[in-house]
């Protein structure tokens, strides 16, 4: 039907009817209504003049599109070509023809306004006008097609934009990857692939028999037994290294009541007080450090100095921080310094409070917390009967967060314990050590010299009228047969989990085992009293006591179990020893302090230091040996 | 012709599978007898294979003990061209070391001698 129809047309003016075609097209993209365009080309296509039209429809088709029609309308009556708009919007030809015949507006406009039967009557009602039946409604799709194209052209537009950032977006991608491979990380450890199996198994079965052979030769061989390698020069004796001593403190007399290394084995500090005279003292006193490997050491001035208003009676360094350091006053009072700080050293104390100790502490322990292995109580001992833990709360204090206290009716009592006559009575508690494998167990040491065992972990309340602000409990568990007098010193075997050792005033050092109440063995040491006695860290069969007779007895079960294999003198005019302590970096020094206020570091033979093949073994079966 | 290649490759697999297992036997065996602490695998670049004992132990074990091994070996060729090692074995305070070389492996295995 197009065909036909141009043809038709461009006999007449097809050429210019075209043009407004091309003309409103590139328009139509700006304005939305594009069938609109039609409808405008058709009333300039109207007889008027052909010129003008152009210029009309654009202000139109820009200002007012809805309006157009309207517009288009009444100029349309003007002009004859009223029916032509109905006939074709598309196609200008139509309204050409209109006005040539005069009949075709006629019935244009009485079918006209409705679009569909438009056509239709067009034909119909002018039969001899064959050129009008151009006029038919195929060219309406035209219109459609026309908005397609501009709806495509739209969306090309959208895309095409879209795409462009979506590209830079990826751009920056890109180089955050670059980034991210820039850190290779090494491979630690590759196991081979499978590939190679049959060769691996050839080989093992290669040499399964000469090391299954090789093994079952080296257990039962005991040719290296005993044997041993002197890489290192050997210390054949004992030497003194360094005796430390505090002037100011020796002339007032005072005693080294303890001594203890810090965490890395290069620092010893003493603490001056009294331990041979129970009067209550106001007199002040001192703890003293030295640093070992500070370069121009002079051993009679400390590397710092403490300055206490009560007598010191124990020590003990932080297991973690080097510079910090607990202590246990005459007054009960429990203390934590900072030794690297000399002029504002005090970090928390106790305070005197209902939950201070009454009588003096006898020891204090750092003991690791049970949730936070590396954060640290304060465990302290006292002849009041109470076990304290202690925690640092706030600036400067120290807060109770566990108690337990000893009462005479409450110990088991497998031993023959005289009955309290009336009410309760406190257990003096004068030493204390942990289990190197239980970190709940510890031992006791107690004024009636019956070793306790005691465990954190009890329940059971304490009968005790003693004030605190946290309820008691009662931790004794087992009772061990009791020595001659109070017990000064309990050591814990680092290499048996059963294993103790205890020593106090009747010069005996008992060897128990923690499954049996009965002492292992029992060996008199002294004619005086034993103040002290370690196992060493490094050798499971070896331990040191002091003396009242101014020696440190170095014991090796393994040479000899009744007489100490090495006595050193400390003192000259033997006065005794009130303490000692093996170093467990420095595992070759001993430190050991004296009643003349003087302490001495101790350099031990080899033979003290260096373990020997199956010396676990021999713990062991002594153990179990004299247990049975 | 397909059959028999399919036939082949099942049988190697079959064949590869009885082998690992008899490997990891092997070490079980070595690793169950008295006293031995570890047990591992080295290829001839030093390279752990299998091992019984953890990671880091394992690397600082073969890294060092293949260079010593191989040091070993040069030391015995250079003394005699003829001679060759067989076996290492370093005795020390807490264990014997012992090192069974070959051409692409080395089987190192730890014993506490004394307990």
């Amino acid at each position: 039907m197009e065909t036909s129809g141009r043809k038709t047309r461009p006999n007449s003016r097809g050429w210019r009817r075209g043009k407004p075609r091309g003309a409103p097209n590139p328009r139509r993209p700006d304005s939305d209504p594009g069938p609109h365009l039609g409808w405008g080309s058709n009333p300039e296509s109207s007889p008027g003049s052909r010129l003008r039209p152009h210029p009309r429809p654009r202000p139109h088709l820009h200002t007012e599109p809805d309006l157009e029609p309207v517009s288009l309308q009444t100029p349309s009556p003007d002009s004859v070509s009223g029916p032509d708009l109905f006939f074709v919007s598309e196609s200008d030809p139509v309204p050409k023809p209109g006005p040539d015949s005069g009949p075709g507006p006629g019935p244009g406009p009485g079918t006209g306004r409705g679009p569909g039967p438009g056509p239709g009557p067009g034909p119909g009602q002018a039969p001899g006008m064959l050129r009008d039946e151009t006029l038919d409604g195929a060219t309406v799709p035209s219109l459609w097609r026309g908005s397609l194209e501009i709806r495509s052209e739209s969306k090309s537009c959208q895309t095409a934009s879209i795409s462009t950032l979506e590209g830079a977006c990826q751009a920056r991608e890109q180089v955050d990857a670059e980034i991210q491979t820039d850190p290779p990380s090494p491979v630690a450890l590759r196991y081979a692939t499978q590939q190679d199996i049959p060769g691996l198994a050839s080989f093992l079965r290669r040499v399964e028999n000469l090391i299954i052979r090789e093994l079952d030769k080296n257990w039962q061989s005991h040719a290296f037994d005993g044997f041993e390698v002197n890489w290192t020069e050997q210390q054949q004796t004992v030497t003194c290294r360094h005796t430390l001593c505090y002037p100011l403190a020796q002339a007032q007399k005072l005693q080294v009541t303890s001594v203890s290394w810090n965490a890395t084995g290069s620092v010893v500090a003493c603490s001056y007080g009294r331990l041979d005279d129970g009067d209550w003292s106001t007199e002040k006193s001192f703890v003293c450090s030295w640093n070992l490997d500070r370069r121009g050491l002079n051993p009679r001035q400390p590397s710092a100095v403490v300055e206490v208003p009560s007598s010191v009676m124990c020590l003990a360094f932080h297991p973690t921080q080097p510079s910090h350091i607990a202590g246990g006053l005459y007054s009960g009072e429990v203390l934590v310094w900072d030794m690297s700080r000399p002029e504002d050293s005090l970090l928390w104390r106790t305070g005197m409070t209902d939950d201070t100790h009454t009588d003096p502490v006898y020891q204090v322990a750092w003991l690791p917390e049970p949730r936070h292995s590396h954060r640290f109580q304060l465990l302290s001992v006292s002849t009041d009967g109470k076990v304290l833990l202690w925690q640092a709360a706030g600036p400067g204090q120290l807060q109770l967060t566990e108690g337990f206290a000893l009462v005479v009716q409450q110990i088991p009592r497998n031993t023959k314990l005289k009955k309290p006559t009336r009410g309760e009575t406190e257990v003096g508690v004068t030493a204390l050590a942990f289990s190197s494998f239980d970190s709940s167990l510890f031992i006791l040491g107690t004024e009636g010299g019956f070793p306790l065992k005691c465990s954190t972990a009890v329940e059971v309340a304490a009968l005790t009228r003693m004030p605190s602000s946290l309820p008691l409990r009662a931790p004794a568990q087992f009772t061990f047969s009791p020595h001659g007098g109070p017990i000064y010193s309990v050591s814990c075997s680092p290499f048996h989990r059963n294993l103790f050792l205890s020593a106090g005033t009747d010069g005996h050092i008992h060897l128990y085992s923690m499954l049996q109440a009965q002492p292992l063995t029992s060996l008199q040491l002294s004619h005086k009293y034993l103040f002290s006695v370690r196992w060493s860290p490094v050798r499971p069969l070896v331990f040191a006591a002091a003396s009242g007779e101014g020696d440190i007895q170095l014991f090796d079960l393994r040479k000899s179990s009744q007489k100490p294999t090495v006595s050193i003198k400390q003192t000259p005019d033997e006065s005794p020893v009130y303490c000692l302590e093996f170093n467990l970096q420095q595992t070759q020094l001993l430190a050991a302090g004296d009643a003349k206020g003087v302490v001495k570091i101790w350099q031990l033979s080899t033979e003290f230091t260096e373990q020997a093949p199956r010396e676990t073994e021999d713990l062991d079966q002594l153990a179990t040996e004299v247990a049975s | 012709m397909y059959d028999r290649k399919l036939f082949c490759l099942t049988f190697s697999m079959v064949c590869i599978h009885l082998l690992q297992a008899e490997v990891e036997e092997t070490l079980k065996r070595i690793q169950n007898h008295k006293g031995v602490i570890g047990t591992m695998v080295v290829n001839a670049e030093g390279i752990p294979i299998r091992t019984t004992l953890d990671n880091s132990t394992t690397v600082q074990y073969a890294g060092l003990l293949h260079q010593l091994t191989m040091k070993a070996k040069s030391t015995v060729r250079d003394i005699d061209p003829q001679n060759d090692l067989t076996f290492l074995r370093i005795r020390s305070k807490k264990h014997e070391v012992m090192v069974a070389p070959d051409k692409e492996y080395l089987l190192i295995v730890i014993q506490n001698p004394t307990e």
